[in-house]
C-alpha cells in the first residue's frame, strides 16, 4: 500500500481558487457582478454629469415640477383634466390618450389585416387584385404624409357645426368633431354588470367543458353557438328587466358646438383611420405569409381524411400558420403604439404632444420629461413583448 | 473596435461640460456668423422671401447686432425653428440669440438659464374670428374650439382667461404655426389666438384677410424681445445696447438717412451715441463707431417699425397712441441714455 503524500494547504489553496475560475458557475456570476457594478456606476456618473452640465447652464431640474399647476387645457381627455390641474395630472392624460390610440389602431388594424390578408388568397382575381393595390399603394406611402392627408383632405372638410352630418341616434359628424351618445349609467348598472360578468364566465366554464367532453367520449356539442346565446340573451334580458340601467346623453347643437355626449376630435379620427389602414397593410401580408407558409401536404392530408372545411381552417391550417404569424404580428403591434407619437403632426393630444412637447416647453424641465417618457415606451414595449412571447410559446410546435 | 471608440467618443462628449459663460461674442467673432434664432415664417417680424432672405422688425434685431459686431448686417444665420423648442435650442448654444416675438416672463427668464434683454414691442393677446361668425366679443366664445400654438404664453392665458370667465373651450393645438392657420381656415376652430401682432401678421397673409375680425378684447401682456443664454452678461449687454441705441437714435432724429451728416454732430447725445465723442463701444467689445454701422445698414426703431409692421404695410399695425410709440409721444419705448 503506498500513501499519497499530503497536498500543502497552499496548493490546496491555490486548487481551489483555480477551481473556482475554472467552474463556470462562479465565473458567470462574477462576470455578472462586474457588469451590474460597471452599470450602476455608469448610472451614477451620468446622473451625476447631467446635474453638473444643467447647473452650468442655469437649467431647473428635478421631479420637484409634477405637483405645479400646469396651466394649458388639453382638447381631448380620457379622464377628467381641467385648466389648473398638475404636470403629473398632464402625464396621465398623455399616457391615457396614447394608450387609447395604441388599443383602438391595434384593434381595428387587425380585422381589417384579417381581411385583406385573406382576400389577397382569394381565387376570385379582382378580389385578391384589389387587396393587392390596396396593401402596395398604402404600404408605400410614407405614414405622417397619411395622416396630414386624412386630417386636411377629410376631416377638416367635413361641414361646419351648423351644416353638420346628423347620421340617425345622435351620431353626428362635423369638422370639429365626430359626436356620439355617451353613455350614462343609472341605477342597477352594477347589478347588471354582476350577471354579465356571470354569464360570461358560464359561457366559458361550458366552452371548457365541451372540449374535456370531446377529447374524452368524442362527442362534440355546439359550445361556441351556446356561449354565444348566453353571453348576449341573459344579459339582454337582464337589461330589459332591470328597466335599461343605462340611459344615453344625446350630442346637441348649443351655442358654437354640439355639446353632450362623447366628442372624438377630427385629429384622433385623421390618426386612426390612417393608423389602422397603413399598419393593417403589413398585418394583412404576414396572414397571408402565414397561411401560405402551411405545406399543400397538410391540406390534402386532411382532405383525405375526409375534413370539413371550416374544421381543416381551424385545426389544421391556423394552428400551424400562427406560429409563423405571432413573432412579426409582435413587433407590428409595437409599432402601432410607437407611430402613434406622429399625433403631434396634427395636434392629437398624446403623450409625445402634450408631456414631450407643451409640458417640455411650459415646464423647461427637459431631462425628467424626457426620461418619464422613455420610460413609458418602454414600459410598453417590454410588456406587449411579454404577452406576446407567452402566447407565441404556448402556439409553438409541441414535440411528443 | 469602432463601435467601443463610437461609444468613448460619445461619452467624452457627455462629461465634457461646454463652457457657455462669457464667451458668446469671441465664438461668434471667430466663426465670422451670428447664429441668430426665429420663428416659422412670419409677415412683418421675421418674414421669408422666396430667394431665402429674411427680413422683418425682429429680423432687423439680429442684423442690427451683427452689423454692430462685423460691419455688415447680413454676417447672420437664420435658424428657423417652431416656437415649441425655441428655448431648447438657445439653451443647448445651437443660438447665439433669439429674436422672436417671445413674451418675456418669470419661468423663462429665472428657469431656463435664459435671460431677455429688453422689450422691442408690447402686446397682448387677441382672438380672430371669421366675420361671418358674428361673434363679436371674446365672452362670446363660450363652448368654442380655439386654435392656439403650443409652448406659448398665448395657450397659458387662453385657460386662464376662459376660466376666469366661467366659460368653456376645446383648444387644437399645433406646434406648426402653419397647420393650425391651415386648421382655422378650414373651419376647423371658432377663433385663432395669438398675441395681436401675430394675429395682424398672419391675417396679412390669409387670401382674404377682410373676411377675418379681431375681437376687440386683449386678455394679456406680452411684452416680446430677444433672448440670450444666462451667464454671458457681456453678450447680453450687447444685444440689449444695440437694441437702446437704435430707440435713442429715433429720439435724437438720426435715422439711416442723415446718419451720415449727423455723425459730425455737435449735439453731445448725438457725437456719444455715434461714437465720436466717448467710447461706449469698447465696453460692449466692439469699435467706437458701431451705432453708425447699425443705423446706417438697418435703421433707428421708428424706421424699423414702420418699414415691417407700421400703417402702411401690409401689416397695418398703427404706432400713434399705442404703447410702442416713443415716451416723448405718449408710449413707453424708452431707452437708457447713452453716457
Ligand atoms: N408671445 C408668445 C407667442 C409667440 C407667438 O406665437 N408668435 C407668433 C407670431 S407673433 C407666431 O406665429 N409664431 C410662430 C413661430 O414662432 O413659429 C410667446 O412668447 O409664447
Amino acid at each position: 500500500m503506498t500513501s499519497i503524500p499530503e497536498l500543502s494547504d497552499k496548493t490546496k489553496q491555490r486548487g481551489k481558487l483555480s477551481r473556482a475560475i475554472y467552474d463556470a458557475r462562479i465565473r458567470s456570476a462574477i462576470i455578472q457582478a462586474l457588469t451590474l457594478f460597471t452599470v450602476v456606476a455608469l448610472l451614477f456618473w451620468l446622473t451625476r454629469n447631467t446635474m453638473i452640465n444643467l447647473q452650468a447652464r442655469n437649467l431647473s431640474a428635478g421631479f420637484g415640477f409634477l405637483d405645479v399647476s400646469a396651466g394649458f387645457g388639453i382638447g381631448f381627455t380620457l379622464i377628467p383634466y381641467k385648466e389648473g390641474d398638475t404636470y403629473l395630472r398632464v402625464f396621465a392624460v398623455g399616457i391615457m390618450n396614447t394608450l387609447l390610440v395604441a388599443v383602438v389602431a391595434i384593434a381595428l388594424s387587425t380585422v381589417f389585416g384579417v381581411l385583406v390578408g385573406l382576400a389577397r388568397l382569394s381565387t376570385n382575381w379582382i378580389i385578391a387584385a384589389v387587396a393587392r393595390s390596396y396593401v402596395e399603394i398604402i404600404r408605400n406611402t410614407p405614414l405622417l404624409l397619411q395622416i396630414i392627408a386624412w386630417y386636411f383632405g377629410v376631416f377638416n372638410l367635413l361641414p361646419r357645426p351648423r351644416q353638420s352630418m346628423e347620421i340617425t341616434g345622435g351620431f353626428v359628424l362635423n369638422n370639429r368633431g365626430f359626436y356620439l351618445p355617451g353613455p350614462v349609467v343609472e341605477a342597477g348598472f352594477t347589478l347588471w354588470l354582476g350577471i354579465l360578468a356571470v354569464s360570461v364566465i358560464g359561457a366559458i366554464a361550458l366552452y371548457i367543458w365541451a372540449a374535456r367532453r370531446l377529447e374524452r367520449t368524442g362527442q362534440s356539442f355546439p359550445a361556441i353557438l351556446t356561449g354565444l346565446g348566453i353571453v348576449i340573451l341573459v344579459p339582454l334580458l337582464a337589461f330589459l328587466v332591470l328597466g335599461s340601467p343605462l340611459s344615453w346623453d344625446m350630442p346637441e347643437l348649443k351655442g358654437l358646438n354640439y355639446v353632450g355626449g362623447i366628442t372624438v376630435p377630427p385629429s384622433f379620427c385623421a390618426l386612426i383611420v390612417a393608423l389602422s389602414a397603413y399598419t393593417s397593410c403589413f398585418i394583412a401580408e404576414i396572414i397571408r405569409s402565414g397561411i401560405q407558409s402551411v405545406s399543400k401536404g397538410q391540406l390534402e392530408a386532411a382532405g383525405a381524411l375526409n375534413l370539413p372545411a371550416n374544421w381543416t381552417l381551424r385545426r389544421v391550417v391556423m394552428p400551424q400558420a400562427m406560429r409563423v404569424i405571432i413573432p412579426p404580428l409582435i413587433s407590428q403591434y409595437l409599432n402601432v403604439t410607437k407611430n402613434s407619437s406622429l399625433a403631434i403632426a396634427i395636434g392629437f393630444p398624446d403623450l409625445v404632444s402634450v408631456w414631450m412637447n407643451t409640458s417640455l416647453n411650459q415646464s423647461g424641465r427637459a431631462i425628467p420629461i424626457v426620461a418619464m417618457t422613455m420610460g413609458f415606451y418602454c414600459a410598453v414595449s417590454l410588456s406587449v413583448s411579454a404577452v406576446m412571447n407567452i402566447y407565441n410559446k404556448r402556439v409553438q410546435l409541441k414535440e411528443r | 473596435m469602432k463601435r467601443i471608440l463610437l461609444t468613448g467618443a460619445a461619452l467624452a462628449a457627455l462629461n465634457a461640460t461646454p463652457v457657455f459663460a462669457q464667451e458668446t461674442l469671441a465664438t461668434v467673432e471667430e466663426r465670422g456668423i451670428l447664429n441668430c434664432q426665429v420663428g416659422l415664417p412670419t409677415p412683418g417680424f421675421y418674414a421669408l422671401a422666396e430667394d431665402g432672405t429674411w427680413s422683418g422688425m425682429d429680423v432687423d434685431l439680429c442684423r442690427g447686432v451683427s452689423a454692430a459686431i462685423f460691419g455688415d448686417p447680413d454676417k447672420v444665420e437664420y435658424q428657423s425653428v417652431t416656437s415649441a423648442v425655441r428655448f431648447t435650442a438657445l439653451a443647448n448654444a445651437e443660438s447665439d440669440m433669439l429674436s422672436r416675438t417671445t413674451t418675456w416672463t418669470a419661468v423663462r427668464d429665472t428657469q431656463l438659464g435664459l435671460d431677455f434683454t429688453t422689450v422691442n414691442f408690447y402686446d397682448g393677446q387677441g382672438f380672430l374670428v371669421p366675420a361671418d361668425s358674428g361673434i363679436t366679443s371674446a365672452l362670446e366664445l363660450d363652448g368654442g374650439v380655439i386654435c392656439v400654438l403650443t409652448g406659448t404664453t398665448t395657450e397659458l392665458n387662453l385657460a386662464d382667461y376662459f376660466r376666469a370667465n366661467e366659460m368653456s373651450f376645446t383648444p387644437v393645438t399645433n406646434e406648426n404655426v402653419n397647420v393650425l392657420v391651415e386648421t382655422y381656415l378650414g373651419g376647423g376652430c371658432d377663433a385663432y389666438t395669438n398675441d395681436k401682432s401675430g394675429l395682424a401678421a398672419r391675417r396679412s397673409a390669409f387670401p382674404s384677410p377682410d373676411e377675418h375680425i379681431l375681437l376687440p378684447e386683449t386678455v394679456s401682456k406680452e411684452p416680446l424681445g430677444p433672448v440670450v443664454r444666462q451667464g454671458d452678461d457681456a453678450w447680453a449687454n450687447l444685444v440689449r445696447w444695440v437694441i437702446f441705441g437704435m430707440i435713442n437714435a429715433e429720439e435724437l432724429g438720426v435715422s439711416s438717412e442723415n446718419v451720415d451728416e449727423m455723425a459730425t454732430s455737435t449735439d453731445p447725445n448725438i457725437a456719444r451715441l455715434l461714437g465720436s465723442e466717448g467710447n461706449i463701444g469698447e465696453g460692449l467689445g466692439v469699435k467706437p463707431t458701431f451705432m453708425i454701422d447699425v443705423i446706417k445698414m438697418v435703421g433707428n426703431y421708428g424706421e424699423l417699425y414702420e418699414k415691417h409692421i407700421g400703417a402702411n404695410t401690409p401689416i397695418g399695425i398703427p404706432r400713434e397712441g399705442t404703447l410702442n410709440a416713443l415716451w416723448t409721444e405718449g408710449g413707453i419705448i424708452y431707452a437708457p441714455p447713452f453716457r
